[in-house]
């Protein structure tokens, strides 16, 4: 397994808060990476960080060996690096199509809007959203947002794919859905790191766990091991999960 | 094409019929109409596409009146000040754009703002070039008729505003246009894209500028002397927004309407009431916030009580 | 020019700046709109002083108690009819909205009083005080003191009282003070009759020290811009910090490099501030 995206001693202070302590990390392609851990732990900005929004304070970020520790935003999104938002962030004017075509406009090298329009409605189809291409993306239901910005993210080509508390506002049904999304992303090939609340989809889903809290990593292993470290227990999951998850083997 | 702009060709083609039809007055109104028309098409790229509320027109307005003026004066013939001008306030645009697109909303409204009145004093200082104060005598264009003078400037304006309207239909239809409304929905997603939003906005800056400083020149050819406070009028700034405004925002068909029928209704205005003009101007720019936020272009639907009534 | 001179102009003239700028810290601060009307409100109560001394020999400072509601008044029924309206609208429209405002004062001033310059001068003159080579005139220290006053006054308004603690908690946090059950609107028109009133007293101030005509708004307007940018907005604090710092540069900036250049110089300031520090010395990030 080769690895794809690497970490190493990276912080990110916000004046007066320490939200990355120094994390080393290595992210295989191919794995699907859970990334949990209390409120606050720093998930999101670990995110932001790699993406170029809140660049790091020291530490280094390799990406498919080249590094990206001072990379732009824009520039992280056309080396393959793509995100959806925990609040989503559609256009609000365009429709859902449209949505989806700036995505493959802009990260796509040598594309026309006629040819990412194109493209955009495969991605819709993807996510299930064909049916509301032409309707304006202010008007979707919030299940819906958030699969627009599953194929905005996808019309981007990622190599690699955050995925920010997909599942938050949904209900079992949509959840559901979006799990079977994920996986069928996942076997297509593409390296994608969830941040995640919700454990039942975490075990279901993922490869490998790794538990943040106060910005430091506190666990790394397969889900099985993981959710028993007590470390992890201790500062997340709680005695009652854990007691839960004991008796289920 | 979109009807819209299809639409706004054809008016172009239809003012450009004015000589026929008018004397030297109707010429003069002309002029200004096509002038005014550039100051708003050209805000409207980047106050109306990118959504950044840019109060710097008159800003580059004045420094192309300045650049071409003091070309003029050194024995540069007329097309090349213009285009001097033209090339020059596109780059300093970029490159002020770079920095000061950083900022948002109120900060980057008065950011725009204060670069007029730092251009303006510094046309002030610098008397050895400028003239300072006192002001800038510009050379006559060759001694012709005062109606081959008109024809000329009003076609000058004319096929500037042509340019320009060609300028934002292109854009508007480029991918850079694409862009820059996704920038104004929603710049951190635009980044997020993959979209270098920096260097869309300087474009935009630099486009919104550049006609608008030919236009400068061209004017300050035409009126033979121009003074820091009669080119760097923050006026120039505000009655373009108000323009575009009045014709609907986002629209080039209704910047350019927006345009005419202001110029119509401030020469009414200034030809009966010139002492309380700019208070008329005043109560025109509350009365159409107030009760036409989506400018004249909104008149054309049904809705038009709705939205009367919701104010 | 001696530098205890220098310094002492500019402690001065920081206090007048600060007085001109606190009524538009305020609105800017507490209700967001940029209100390109105050300087002609300024202006407004410079020519509202002048009138009174010119007519009825009444001195400036009588006049303050008379500016203070007149001017409330005006800023709240301006609020509360037409810049209600559009609060939620972009900057764009406020700012458009509010110099429209300002066009159709300036102009209806320009008709009245002429534009010519006007200037209120005591009778008898109060001369000047001098203290170890500097020398300050004392209508100007008086007026110094009265914006002092007008600047505590509004300080203890905030602190202390019902209607001040309700606009600091408008300015923090809008939703909350929804919550909390205070009259959002109402407390936008009670803040920008405040500014209002600021500006009517900054006039009559300003009249004593400044040429009186209505081509001066502008000047008025830039300065407040500059002091809340530098100092920070809807803190008096700011302001003074504000006022102090622009009239300190302008001061050394005319002694070092000639006082032309001052105007350009606070513009410059400006922009640098508003680049690397938009929220000013004292203010807190946030105010788009």
């Amino acid at each position: 397994m080769s690895e794809i995206l690497r970490l190493d001693r990276v912080s990110r202070r916000f004046s007066g808060l320490q939200a990355l302590r120094e994390v080393t990390l290595g992210i295989n392609k191919g794995e699907v990476l859970g990334l949990i851990g209390p409120n606050g732990a720093g998930k999101t900005t670990l995110v932001n960080t790699v993406c170029g929004v809140t660049p790091a304070n020291s530490g280094t970020i390799t990406f498919g060996g080249q590094d990206i520790t001072r990379i732009k935003t824009f520039q992280a999104a056309r080396l393959g690096l793509s995100r959806t938002f925990q609040i989503v962030q559609p256009f609000a004017e365009f429709t859902a199509l449209d949505n989806v075509a700036a995505a493959a406009l802009f990260s796509q090298p040598g594309e026309n809007l006629k040819s990412a329009r194109e493209e955009a409605r495969a991605h819709l189809a993807f996510v299930g959203l064909e049916a509301q291409a032409s309707q304006s993306a202010a008007t979707l239901t919030l299940a819906m947002r958030k699969r627009l910005e599953l194929a905005k993210a996808l019309a981007m080509k990622p190599k690699l794919l955050f995925l920010d508390e997909v599942n938050a506002g949904l209900n079992s049904a949509e959840v559901e859905r979006a799990t079977k999304l994920i996986h069928q992303l996942a076997a297509d090939g593409i390296t994608i790191v969830m941040i995640e609340h919700l454990m039942k989809v975490v075990l279901n889903v993922c490869t490998r766990i790794v538990v943040l809290h106060n910005g430091q990593m506190i666990a790394d292993g397969e889900p099985r091991d993981v959710i028993k470290n007590p470390a992890v227990v201790d500062a997340y999951l709680g005695q009652q999960y854990a007691q839960r998850n004991a008796t289920n083997g | 094409m979109k009807r819209a702009n299809l639409a706004l060709l054809i008016v172009l083609a239809c003012v450009a019929a004015l000589p026929l039809v008018g004397g030297a007055y109707a010429l003069r109104l002309g002029t200004m109409a096509c002038m005014y028309a550039i100051l708003a098409l050209s805000w409207n790229v980047v106050g109306g596409l990118a959504g950044y509320p840019s109060f710097a027109t008159a800003a580059f307005f004045g420094f192309g009146a300045y650049v071409t003026g003091v070309l003029l004066n050194a024995g540069v013939p007329l097309t090349p000040s213009i285009l001097a001008a033209f090339i020059g306030s596109f780059v300093l645009a970029g490159l002020l754009g770079a920095v000061l697109l950083r900022l948002r909303g109120h900060y980057f409204a008065i950011a725009s703002l204060s670069l007029v009145g730092v251009l303006r004093e510094l046309a002030n200082n610098a008397t050895d070039l400028t003239g300072g104060g006192m002001g800038l005598n510009i050379p006559l264009a060759s001694g012709s008729s005062i109606m081959a003078d008109a024809l000329f400037f009003f076609y000058g304006m004319w096929g500037l505003l042509l340019a320009t309207a060609l300028m934002v239909i292109i854009v508007s239809a480029s991918k850079l246009g694409f862009g820059l409304v996704c920038i104004r929905q929603n710049e951190t997603a635009a980044n997020m894209i993959g979209l270098n939003a920096t260097l869309y906005k300087s474009i935009a800056f630099g486009l919104s500028a550049c006609f608008v400083a030919a236009a400068g020149g061209l004017y300050a050819a035409w009126v033979h002397y121009i003074d820091p406070s009669d080119v760097f009028d923050i006026l120039y700034s505000v009655k373009p927004i108000v323009m575009t405004l009045m014709g609907g925002l986002g629209s080039p068909l209704g910047a350019a309407c927006g345009a005419f029928l202001y110029l119509v209704l401030e020469e009414v205005v200034w030809r009966n009431y010139i002492q309380i003009h700019s208070g008329v101007l005043g109560v025109l720019i509350v009365a159409l916030l107030l009760l036409l936020p989506h400018g004249l272009v909104s008149l054309r639907f049904r809705n038009f009580w709705r939205k009367a009534k919701h104010v | 020019m001696l530098a205890a001179q220098i310094i002492i102009n500019a402690l001065v003239l920081g206090c007048l700046y600060a007085c001109i700028a606190i009524g538009f810290s305020l609105v800017w601060g507490v209700l967001n709109v940029i209100n390109l009307i105050h300087g002609s409100i300024i202006v407004l109560g410079a020519y509202l002083a002048w009138g009174a001394y010119q007519s009825m020999a009444i001195s400036p400072w009588y006049v303050l108690p008379v500016a203070v509601p007149v001017f409330f008044v005006f800023g709240y029924l301006l609020q509360r009819l037409l810049l209600n309206r559009v609060l939620h609208a972009p900057v764009l429209v406020t700012l458009t909205l509010t110099f429209g405002l300002d066009l159709i004062l300036n102009n209806a001033m320009i008709y009245f009083f002429k534009a010519d310059y006007r200037k209120l001068t005591l009778k008898p003159p109060m001369g000047s005080v001098s203290l170890f080579h500097v020398v300050v005139p004392v209508d100007r220290l008086i007026a110094t003191v009265l914006a002092l006053a007008l600047t505590g006054l509004l300080y203890l308004l905030l602190r202390h009282s019902r209607i001040g603690r309700a606009i600091v908690a408008v300015r923090l946090d809008r939703d909350a003070a929804i919550l909390m059950g205070v009259d959002v609107r109402s407390i936008y028109a009670i803040a920008f009759g405040i500014g209002a009133a600021l500006a009517g007293c900054a006039g009559v101030l300003m009249a004593l020290i400044f040429p009186i005509s209505a081509l001066t708004s502008s000047s008025y307007l830039d300065k407040a811009f500059v002091v809340c940018v530098l100092g920070g907005l809807g803190s008096v604090s700011g302001a003074l910090a504000g006022g102090l710092l622009l009239a300190l540069v302008e001061g050394i900036g005319s002694a070092a490099i000639g006082p032309a250049y001052a105007t350009t110089l606070s513009f410059a300031l400006l922009i640098v501030f508003l680049l690397f520090r938009p929220q000013g010395l004292l203010g807190r990030k946030g105010f788009e």
